[in-house]
């Protein structure tokens, strides 16, 4: 019986020739990631009683989501993190400054290779499945298990198909490739299963469209998302200096729990309605919805094609009267890339204001709440009652170029229609 | 592990930031137990002062969707639910429940029937559970022994420190 591209990695893991979908298994995990929110992980790992960690080399963990510091409270969570990380000798450690946002840095840095088991204390570690791992969002307890054991328990899952065909027309990318699954898939359609997106669509994806897709993979309530390794994986990893990894595909035989066709040539640009991630429509059938708030940036969208992607629609520009813009590259190296490029000055000479590279507004921590009855329009991954602030403010998820587009007009606004215009 | 108290119903995909919005995750596991009062805070803001230790939490599909924060799984704990019945569980917060010891178990057809305030048993180990009120008997699947490991022993954190004890022996 043919295996899937993850069910494959799964039994390599697992030091097995061959696994099922359903089956149980133990899987040694190459790579476990963790945030400064992943504190509560070493707070268990101490209650574990672990007196070191499975290889300090195997565990990056970076400053993201409470950064800079917004509160008394948050800094002392930093700083227990450091004795921690101190503690259990770990020293691949993105300071503030120096890293950015987990999903995002990890990659950048080539922590994560082709064919890994990824285990991260937080739902969007999916992400690094756009490198052919097999990466799975956990809580603290299962972040701090891999930590001391080297290994996770699983159930090896069942693959949802997801063939990409034709090539999606800039200025629509990679957030409205996904944002159509969710639409057609709902936020439990892929419940407890692997994504996998293959197809001819995907050899025309840069890996910035691929990141974005398996990220916000995470919405349709899967447990990995997966791209199969090809030149433009390869071509990325050698230009960032890092491994080879070991690439995987699935057998032409592989077995799919369902299947679906998305053709990128004929997508729109597209807005997801609150409450929910799975609620989308067109953007052009929105038209006339008031924000006061667009947010550019995060592990979804924070990447400097994404930031090209929005300079090249403010150049030149003005961020509407009433609207507040910010821009947050998901990085320091991003960050820097961009200012070299002209970008931020490009977009701060719109009127965005340039954030550093932090989860804050996203998740409704800190750095531009939203107050009871106003409405975003932003890049990140979630639009739930109160991520964002006030229970009572909306929340549209949109790609970087419809937000840059809304920024402008003041209203939702197709971005095709800014670019003509 | 048997579990017996009053039905506290919600619906369908309740997120995590329902449950317990991001602005309580700063260092939550220092001390766990406070997050009690924080339980849907904005969602349903009098559910801490309603609930009653042992109430047992019946939801509809996906529940715990988004994050990945075990605060979510831990607030409801704090608030003193004693076990999870749903028409099915966002995967990370299933995983997170059980790692806690918050026994979650998926059983459409009690949900689908059950209002707020039944008397309901859950008889974890054999997948058995009881609408009292009603009289109704429903069939859950079992759980996989590692799991019925991991609560029987109240979950990871212990699971895991017995492992590494025995290892070091």
């Amino acid at each position: 019986m043919g295996m899937t591209i993850t069910a494959k990695i799964l039994a390599k893991a697992a030091g097995r020739e061959h696994v099922c979908p359903g089956e149980l298994i133990i899987a040694r995990v190459s790579k476990v990631i963790c945030h400064d929110v992943s504190l509560a992980a070493f707070r268990e790992l101490e209650r574990m009683r672990a007196t070191r960690v499975f290889d300090p080399e195997r565990i990056a963990v970076t400053y993201d989501h409470f950064i800079p510091s917004p509160s008394v409270e948050a800094a002392e969570q930093s700083r227990a993190l450091r004795e921690y990380l101190t503690a259990y000798k770990i020293r691949r450690v993105y300071e503030v400054g120096r890293g950015g946002i987990c999903h995002v840095v990890f990659p950048e840095q080539g922590f994560v290779l082709p064919g890994e088991v990824v285990v991260g204390s937080d739902s969007h570690t999916c992400t690094y499945g756009a490198l052919g791992a097999v990466a799975l969002g956990v809580g603290s307890a299962d972040a701090a298990a891999a930590m001391a054991l080297g290994e996770i328990w699983l159930r090896v899952p069942e693959t949802v198909r997801v063939e990409l065909i034709g090539q999606p027309r800039a200025p629509v990318g990679g957030k409205d490739v996904i944002l159509s699954l969710l639409g057609r898939i709902g936020t439990s359609g892929a419940l407890y299963k692997a994504i996998e997106f293959t197809g001819e669509g995907v050899g025309a994806l840069e890996m910035a469209d691929r990141f974005t897709i398996c990220n916000m993979a995470a919405e349709a309530g899967c447990k990995n998302a997966i791209i199969a390794p090809d030149e433009i994986t390869a071509a990325f990893l050698n230009e960032i200096g890092a491994g080879e990894g070991e690439v995987f595909a699935s057998d032409e035989e592989a077995s799919y729990a369902d299947s679906h066709t998305i053709d990128c040539g004929t997508l729109a640009p597209l807005v997801a309605c609150p409450p929910s991630p799975a609620n989308v429509v067109p953007a052009q059938k929105l038209r006339g919805v008031r924000i006061d708030q667009a947010v550019i940036g995060s592990c979804t969208n924070g990447r400097l094609a994404d930031l090209r992607v929005a300079a090249r629609i403010l150049k030149g520009r003005k961020v509407s009267a009433g609207v507040r813009l910010l821009v947050i590259p998901g990085s320091q190296a991003t960050y820097l890339a961009a200012l070299r490029e002209g970008l931020l000055e490009a977009m701060a000479e719109a009127g965005a204001l340039i954030c550093p590279p932090t989860c804050g507004p996203c998740f409704g921590g800190h750095m531009g709440l939203l107050a009871e009855g106003e409405a975003a329009i932003s890049t990140t991954n979630r639009n739930f009652i109160g991520r964002m602030g006030s229970p009572r403010a909306e929340i549209y998820l949109a790609s970087p170029a419809t937000v840059a587009a809304s920024a402008v007009a003041g209203e939702i606004r197709d971005p095709r229609e800014v670019l003509d215009g | 592990m048997r579990f017996r108290g009053r039905a506290r119903k919600f619906g369908d995909h309740i997120d995590t930031d329902a449950i317990l919005p991001g602005r309580y995750l700063t260092d939550w596991n220092r001390d766990p137990k406070s997050l009690g009062r924080h339980c849907f805070a904005d969602f349903d803001p009098g559910f801490s002062s309603r609930v009653n230790p042992g109430d047992i939490l019946v939801a509809g599909w996906n529940f715990g969707c988004g994050s990945s924060r075990q605060a979510a799984a831990a607030a409801l704990k704090a608030a003193g639910i004693s076990c999870l019945v749903a028409k099915s569980f966002a995967r990370i917060f299933f995983r997170n429940a059980i790692n806690i010891g918050l026994p979650a178990v998926e059983c459409p057809d009690l949900v689908e029937e059950a209002t707020e305030g039944d008397l309901l048993e859950v008889a974890v180990d054999e997948g058995l559970l009881v609408n009292v009120s009603t009289g109704h008997r429903y069939s859950a699947g079992a759980f996989p022994p590692v799991v019925l490991e991991i609560l029987r022993q109240g979950g990871l954190v212990s699971y895991v420190r017995a492992r590494l004890q025995a290892a070091e022996r």
